[in-house]
């Protein structure tokens, strides 16, 4: 099931440029992921064939627009198991999606005292909206803390989900790439009375998701890391739950009728969808998703632990214990992240030595400071993986830590 | 390592590897001031003594990157012993260095500064720093400790 890394790579123009003298090692997909051809056609196609305004127009064009923006939707919703492709609501992103859920269902359903489950390992898209609803509503936030090797400590989650409201977790962290069990704490969230939400940002790219094999409630990820443009991303809930949720913002699309009085919504999922949408976007969206399907995600998922494995075992070798590694030390429980800190020298020095050679790698806290507060490190580098990426891109990225460890000995 | 030679000059490593006037003093008659980046976490405590319009003695704490350190660690060495208003004339002269200008600290100071006004500001070893400027994300880290500088003496005055 390896995947065939040499033609992917020709899939992705901007891997042919070069930095210098060196060519272009990008291990920075966990941001954002490079973009195949056929997702930069498919947004070229529309625009050169057959843009138009959705939903609105009943000419040809617009029909046809129409027609791709929804067949998109339906290829977003096949890609996470979503049961209808009305459960799936366009966002601009991963972040709107989860305030989506915090300014419509949670408004409607939290007051003062109620609890929302979170993990230290979440992202501040699944943090700080949060914090805003604690600050407008007095909701109580309790926090699934962490083992010594950075996975979920699940030790006292019954306690913590006991009279809670929503558990929101990430499926896979971005900084340690711990993969998170989300069927069993989903379990034990609908056994205490509350509802699940899944950050999926990180996992929709590497692992199979399948939104009903999890029973959450609400998931929430975004085009641009699993090879899609930025500017679109995606909540899937349960239908009866979007059904009965308010809506989020107000204007076009989103309304059935409106008068000098009042307005009354349109049916899920354009409830939600106020406004023109990124159109080109979701039909990249749905080219992204066509293309990781015909890969295959388990193809994908065996690749991401593949390098993970080679990657820490490559790293561990060559530094021993002068470079901290963290998250869970086997690639089973990981997906294609790595976050490392030399003893001696500051994340951004180290991605800064390493971009000389053309390596990108992420440096800083991640948007995760509450777990890098627990870590205790200001800031990490970070390594993270694509379908493009192969063993020689890891050993140019050792080889160049090497060079920043000579760099800045004391 | 053309570029990286401009970036990490040796004299920048060297106050990087052997921070100056590392340490605390007794707050008061010191004044404590933090600063920090919030895209790298650099993280820059200074602690201020102040005597009749002098810089008495500094000493610095915190963590960060190399660049963030090294210009704190600079930044000491060049206000030490100085009077305030030739600290506030070499952060002018270190922010223009920096190629930004921050209406904040203009404002601060209540005159203009022009360049002539600076032309004869000597910055010695700080004009290290100045390869920093082809790498427009690490200047927040190099102005870092002058921002600090500048709201202590602010504080202290």
């Amino acid at each position: 099931m390896s995947l065939d890394v040499a033609a992917i790579r020709a899939d992705f123009p901007i891997l042919e440029r070069r930095i210098g003298d060196h060519r272009l090692v990008y291990l920075d997909s966990a941001s954002s992921a490079q973009k195949p051809q056929v997702v930069l056609d498919a947004m070229d196609r529309l625009y050169a064939t057959s843009y138009a305004n959705v939903h609105r127009g009943v000419y040809a064009i617009a029909e046809e627009a129409t027609a791709e923006f929804e067949a998109a939707r339906a290829k977003v919703a096949r890609f996470v198991g979503a049961p209808e492709a009305r459960e799936v609501v366009f966002t601009r992103n991963a972040t709107e999606a989860i305030n989506l859920v915090a300014h419509t269902w949670a408004r409607a359903n939290l007051g003062a005292g109620d609890v929302v489950v979170l993990s230290h390992l979440e992202h501040h898209a699944n943090v700080v909206p949060w914090h805003q609803l604690a600050a407008e509503r007095g909701i109580e936030l309790r926090w699934i803390p962490l083992t010594d090797d950075h996975r979920l400590d699940l030790t006292g989650l019954d306690a913590l989900l006991d009279g809670a409201a929503l558990l929101s977790v990430t499926a896979m962290s971005n900084v340690t790439g711990t993969i998170v069990d989300v069927p069993a704490l989903a379990a034990a969230a609908h056994a205490a009375g509350a509802r699940v939400l899944v950050d999926a940002c990180q996992s929709v790219a590497q692992v199979p998701v399948d939104v009903t094999a999890w029973d959450a409630d609400f998931v929430a990820f975004s085009s641009h890391k699993i090879y899609g443009p930025a500017g679109i991303g995606a909540l899937w809930a349960r239908a009866e739950l979007l059904e009965a949720m308010p809506p989020f913002l107000g204007g076009g699309e989103m309304i059935r009728d409106v008068t000098t009085e009042g307005f009354t919504t349109n049916d899920i999922p354009w409830k939600f969808e106020a406004g023109t949408p990124a159109i080109a976007e979701a039909v990249g969206m749905g080219a992204a998703v066509d293309y990781l399907t015909a890969i295959g995600m388990d193809a994908v998922r065996a690749h991401e632990r593949d390098l993970t494995a080679y990657a820490l075992a490559a790293l561990r070798d060559r530094f021993g214990d002068r470079l901290r590694i963290f998250g869970p030390p086997d690639a089973d429980d990981r997906g294609g992240v790595v976050s490392f800190l030399f003893d001696d020298i500051h994340a951004h020095d180290v991605s800064q030595v390493v971009d000389e050679v053309g390596v990108c790698v992420r440096a800083g806290h991640h948007c995760a400071k509450p777990l890098m507060r627990i870590l205790g490190v200001p800031a990490t580098s970070r390594a993270s993986f694509g379908v493009y990426n192969d063993r020689d891109d890891v050993d140019v990225l050792v080889e160049a830590l090497g060079r920043a460890e000579a760099f800045f000995a004391l | 390592m053309t570029g990286l030679q401009d970036l990490y000059r040796e004299i920048i490593l060297d106050h990087y590897r052997a921070p100056r006037n590392r340490g605390e003093l007794p707050v008061p008659p010191a004044h404590k001031v933090e600063g920090f980046n919030p895209l790298c976490g650099d993280e820059v405590v200074l602690y201020l003594e102040v005597e009749g319009g002098v810089v008495t003695d500094v000493r610095t704490g915190g963590q960060g990157c190399s660049i963030s350190q090294a210009s704190t660690s600079m930044m000491s060495a060049a206000v030490k012993g100085k009077s305030v208003d030739d600290a506030r004339t070499l952060i002018r002269a270190f922010k223009a260095l920096m190629s930004i200008h921050e209406s904040k600290l203009e404002g601060a100071e209540g005159t203009d500064t022009t360049e002539a006004d600076l032309a004869g500001v000597r910055l010695g070893d700080l004009e290290a720093l100045q390869g920093v400027v082809k790498f427009p994300v690490r200047i927040k880290c190099a102005t870092l400790a002058w921002n600090v500088l500048a709201q202590g003496l602010d504080e202290s005055a």
